[in-house]
């Protein structure tokens, strides 16, 4: 049984191959291609940096991905802590060295390109959680000590992603690792009694948000309050959906985008310059590219065999799924503006590099999914 | 083994079910948001579809072009000239001082100018056009289009501007333009649709009365832009209608022999058709040039006018107001005949300054030192005679000599919708004064009305409007600066005539009511005493002793009919009239008016003239040769514009 097992683990070259999910590998091209696309658009139809950029950043990353996806899974169980400490160090680093830009500071510069930390802790949380969570039996899981340690490993970036100030990463990190903790069984209560204290101290946490991040929750509530400042991006984001109608106004022919009404539209708001341009049809389509996505991902989670890497699927599949409900529902204007990118399709090395690590481990997972781990 | 199994599939069942709790949630987030993209992108589109054109559509307006105006003959007296400006947009220039530097060395442009362009720059968004200069010249144009390429953000640009080819010459009748304040912008309705930067209305005359149609429709440059405002394509360009254009019944050559008639002195001289209406010239003296304010005038040379003793700026054919002086006898008269206070048998005698009228210890001179004798009423208005007017007055009395003064055209508005500035004048009566001054009639104020002094008082083309009614045979008509066409010199004439046969039966007695005549209508009980009053009127210029026989024409074709006057501008006292000056050793300010009506042909009229020399001394001196000449010239000319009248008529 053992060594059948083991032959398993240490299965053929082509067996690896043969157990490839080809259909995410297609799911995350065709993402690549459309964002490729997208970011053409936003250069206003000319082959200029930031697509060049993109794409190269999609090609080398996807490359990446596929090398990643041929590490077993107990390396990544393995190296959970070490990595997690790695990207802390890195976060600590950044308070202090890192480089600013427009008013947080939050890379840190590595000649060739910028990384920011704090994407990577996102994937970071996920596989120190499930490292622990696999170590932690099943009764043991609501114990006071178990509550509280990874409540601790999940604290400790988030606040010092808001020093950067990054509120918006901040909750993703903290979407994510929560979810991971409902997956991992944590009794119910928790979850209530946390979102009752979040109900009450809600309005001192406001008060401690700096004064955009406050000025962007009140904007929230009332776009119209200060249509030329707070409120634009809301509003133009909002006009430039809504405009785009069933079929879209076309490839290129994006007005609000083209004619730079929308502000950040190559990072946050690509969605919406895609959506202007593509339509009620072509925001559904992208929407089931993500689905399917997460769909795939949920599955590997549930044919895999070894609890660490079930768990980490669940928990990735759930965070590409807050980032993005978080991004969309942000252009949409059904959450404040907050800094999330969305995923693959947005502009930036750094959360492409989380998403592209994070989907290599699934895959891993996937070719290694009888792999057990002690 | 057997617990770290159990814990295995406990656990694997535990994340399965909490995976598909989480599967479920996620199902109702994935909900809401097709919900809202649904609500967005198909519900509401349209509204972000409006909204989105609104984001990147702007429009940008085209001046108007305005109507053009000409005199009888077709020739433009207002004119749109093409014109050279430099646009310069801001926002597009590299380095805005460096660009005056070159702006001041290449097309010499003055500190003064540099000066106002960075004024218009700060006071508008760096994206919007600033007109640099809207009259460049023909080099500084070429030698700007010659480094264009050097100056970027600038724009050499072709215009329409308004011209005055005959600029002084008919700045009274025309008025003129200038940049649009902003109380135009804020009083006109027509003006704030139509305004452009730099667009120019009428400030006076006929540009600012005629401006509703004269400024036409603005057109339509349709761009897309940016977020920053800056253009980005042309979509659409409609370009306008230009504003209607008018014919005046101003005719340039007598206006302008008029006008130089008039050079050097100050007055007015108005010339009517006294059956049409039509004021053939309507000059006044000292004139400015309308030019200097289409793009704004220097401040020395608006200062020079402003500071001009003579009041240049002013109208003085419709808007100064002048006492009538001798020149409304004949009317003073005719109300006489009308009311039957006096037949033209009644005789006075004029016995000079030895034995002025006297009432109530008040004194009233005759003109003429040495008395005229006995007078009766035709040799009175033939020379003009006082003495006999003050009793006339004085039987007569102020209030139905208004009745009569108001039917024959003093108090009244004549052109209004024309001219804003026109003035309404005086026809004092006493309720008039009761009303406005608070105070009773005093009889001796009847007796220097009777004579055109105290308080009456009207403009030169209100006399001229007199006379002319007086020589068509006493009908009412309306005078006019625009030609429409909507009047037929042969219509007019067809109904006096008929008129004149059907109220030789029947005395009128509408002429003694105090009642506004309509159009054409008989303003006499007896046409023998208008007749009566014409034939005086003959005798004052052509008869021996006639006040104006130095300026007789005895040519039938030429020949004409007036009165003179001669308004004085203060009380003589006792002591000046003692010392009878000569004009000269007067002050120019205390020298009298001097006035002059007339029509003619006296055989057939069809013209009648009215002149004013401010300060001038007495009419028969000083106005009425001027009129000589005004019909020498107006007569020489009637065939020319019978011809061209004619010509139009058969045109309809």
């Amino acid at each position: 049984m053992l060594g059948q097992r083991l032959n398993v683990d240490a299965g053929s070259f082509f067996e690896k191959i043969r157990s490839i999910d080809y259909l995410l590998i297609i799911i995350i091209l065709i993402l690549g291609i459309i964002s490729s696309f997208a970011m053409y658009s936003t250069d206003g139809g000319e082959f200029l940096y930031h697509t060049k950029s993109h794409i190269l950043r999609f090609g080398i990353f996807f490359v990446l991905f596929l090398v990643l996806s041929f590490v077993q899974t107990k390396v990544w169980h393995r190296i959970g802590y070490i990595f997690y400490f790695v990207i802390l160090f890195m976060l600590f680093w950044v308070l202090y060295f890192g480089v600013t830009a427009s008013g947080s500071q939050r890379w840190i510069s590595l000649y060739v390109f910028n990384l920011q930390p704090s994407e990577l802790m996102k994937i970071a949380i996920i596989i120190s959680f499930a490292k622990f969570y696999h170590r932690t039996k099943s009764m043991e899981v609501n114990r006071i000590k178990n509550v509280v340690q990874p409540l601790v490993t999940l604290t400790i970036p988030i606040f010092l992603v808001i020093a950067q100030p990054d509120l918006g990463t901040a909750i993703l990190i903290a979407g994510t690792g929560i979810s991971v903790m409902w997956l991992s069984g944590l009794n119910l209560k928790y979850f209530v009694y946390s979102f009752l204290i979040l109900m009450v101290t809600a309005p001192f946490a406001i008060s401690l948000l700096k004064p955009y991040q406050k000025l962007r929750v009140l904007t929230f509530f009332n776009p119209d309050r200060d249509p030329l400042g707070a409120g634009y991006q809301i509003i133009q984001s909002k006009i430039a959906v809504g405009s785009g109608g069933v079929t879209g106004k076309g490839f290129l022919k994006g007005t609000q985008g083209y004619l730079e009404f929308l502000p950040e539209k190559h990072t946050d708001f690509i969605f919406t310059l895609f959506s202007e341009e593509f339509g009620f049809v072509g925001s559904i389509f992208l929407l089931i590219l993500y689905v399917i996505l997460i769909y795939r991902i949920i599955l590997i989670g549930f044919k895999n065999r070894n609890y660490f890497g079930k768990l980490y699927c669940f928990g990735f599949a759930s965070a590409i799924f807050i980032y993005v409900m978080v991004n969309m529902s942000m252009v949409l204007g059904i959450l404040p503006i907050v800094g999330s990118p969305l995923p693959i399709m947005s502009y930036g090395g750094s959360s492409m590099l989380a998403t592209m690590m994070g989907l290599s481990i699934v895959m891993g997972c996937k070719i290694y999914a009888k792999e057990l781990i002690a | 083994m057997i617990s770290f199994g159990d814990n295995k599939i406990s656990k694997n069942r535990t994340i399965n079910r909490r995976m598909f709790i989480l599967g479920a949630a996620k199902i109702i987030f994935l909900t809401g948001i097709v919900g809202r993209l649904f609500s967005l992108q198909i519900s509401e589109s349209s509204k972000y579809k409006y909204l989105s054109d609104k984001n990147r559509l702007r429009e940008w307006k085209i001046p108007p072009q305005r109507g053009i105006i000409e005199d009888y003959f077709g020739n433009v007296i207002a004119a749109n000239d093409q014109v050279f400006q430099l646009h310069i947009i801001p926002e597009q220039v590299e380095n805005f001082n460096y660009l005056m530097l070159r702006l001041k060395n290449t097309i010499n442009f003055n500190d003064k100018q540099i000066k106002a362009i960075y004024k218009k720059k700060s006071k508008q968004k760096p994206w919007e056009t600033l007109i640099a200069s809207d009259n460049l010249t023909w080099s500084q144009f070429s030698k700007l289009n010659l480094f264009l390429h050097e100056l970027s953000g600038v724009k050499p640009v072709l215009s329409i501007a308004r011209n005055y080819p005959y600029a002084k010459d008919l700045v009274h009748v025309l008025g003129y333009v200038g940049e649009a304040s902003p109380s135009d912008i804020n009083n006109y309705e027509f003006i704030k649709e139509n305004h452009v930067p730099g667009l120019r209305v009428g400030k006076t005359g006929l540009e600012k009365a005629l401006e509703k149609d004269l400024i036409g429709k603005y057109g339509i440059k349709r761009f897309e832009v940016n977020a920053y405002g800056k253009r980005i394509n042309e979509l659409d360009f409609s370009s306008g209608q230009q504003g209607k254009n008018f014919r005046t019944t101003i005719d340039l050559e007598i206006q302008i022999y008029a006008q130089k008639i008039l050079k050097d002195k100050s007055g007015s001289i108005c010339l009517m058709d006294i059956y049409t209406g039509d004021i053939i010239a309507l000059a006044s003296s000292p004139t400015f040039n309308p030019n200097s304010f289409i793009h704004g005038i220097k401040s020395e040379e608006w200062k020079e006018i402003k500071a001009n003793p003579l009041k240049p700026l002013i109208n003085k054919s419709i808007a100064g107001l002048y006492s009538p002086g001798s020149t409304i006898k004949p009317l003073v008269a005719l109300s006489a005949l009308e009311f039957d206070v006096i037949k033209p048998s009644m005789t006075v005698q004029c016995k000079g300054h030895d034995e002025p009228t006297e009432l109530y210890g008040q004194k009233y001179h005759c003109w003429k030192e040495k008395g005229h004798g006995f007078m009766k009423l035709r040799n009175a208005i033939k020379q003009s005679c006082d003495t006999y007017f003050y009793e006339v007055a004085r039987l007569l009395g102020v209030d139905r000599l208004s009745i009569t003064a108001k039917k024959y055209g003093l108090g009244n508005e004549l052109l209004k919708g024309f001219y804003f500035e026109e003035k309404k004048g005086i026809v004092p009566n006493t309720k008039w004064k009761k009303n406005t001054l608070g105070r009773g009639w005093v009889l001796g104020e009847t007796l220097i009305t009777g004579i055109g002094q105290g308080y009456i008082s009207s403009t030169p083309l209100q006399l001229c409007l007199m006379t002319a009614h007086l020589a068509n045979g006493g009908f009412r008509i309306k005078p006019r600066i625009v030609d429409d066409g909507s009047i037929s010199f042969e219509d007019i004439k067809a109904k006096i005539e008929n008129q004149l046969y059907e109220t030789a039966l029947i005395p009128n007695l509408n002429a003694l009511e105090d009642t506004e005549p309509k159009f054409l209508e008989p303003m006499f009980r007896n046409h023998e005493n208008i007749k009566f009053v014409c034939d005086a009127m003959y005798g004052s210029t052509n008869e021996l002793y006639g006040t104006s026989y130095s300026s007789r024409i005895e040519d039938e074709k030429y020949q004409f009919a007036g009165k003179t006057g001669t308004s004085q501008v203060k009380r003589i006292t006792e002591a000046e009239r003692e010392a009878d000056l000569k004009i000269s050793e007067i002050p120019y300010e205390e020298r009298d008016h001097a006035l002059y009506v007339a029509f003619g042909p006296y055989k057939n009229p069809r013209y009648s003239v009215s002149i004013l020399i401010e300060h001038g001394g007495t009419g028969s001196s000083t106005a009425a040769p001027i009129a000589k000449k005004i019909f020498k010239k107006v007569i020489n000319r009637h065939q020319e514009r019978e011809d061209i009248r004619k010509k139009r008529g058969q045109i309809i």
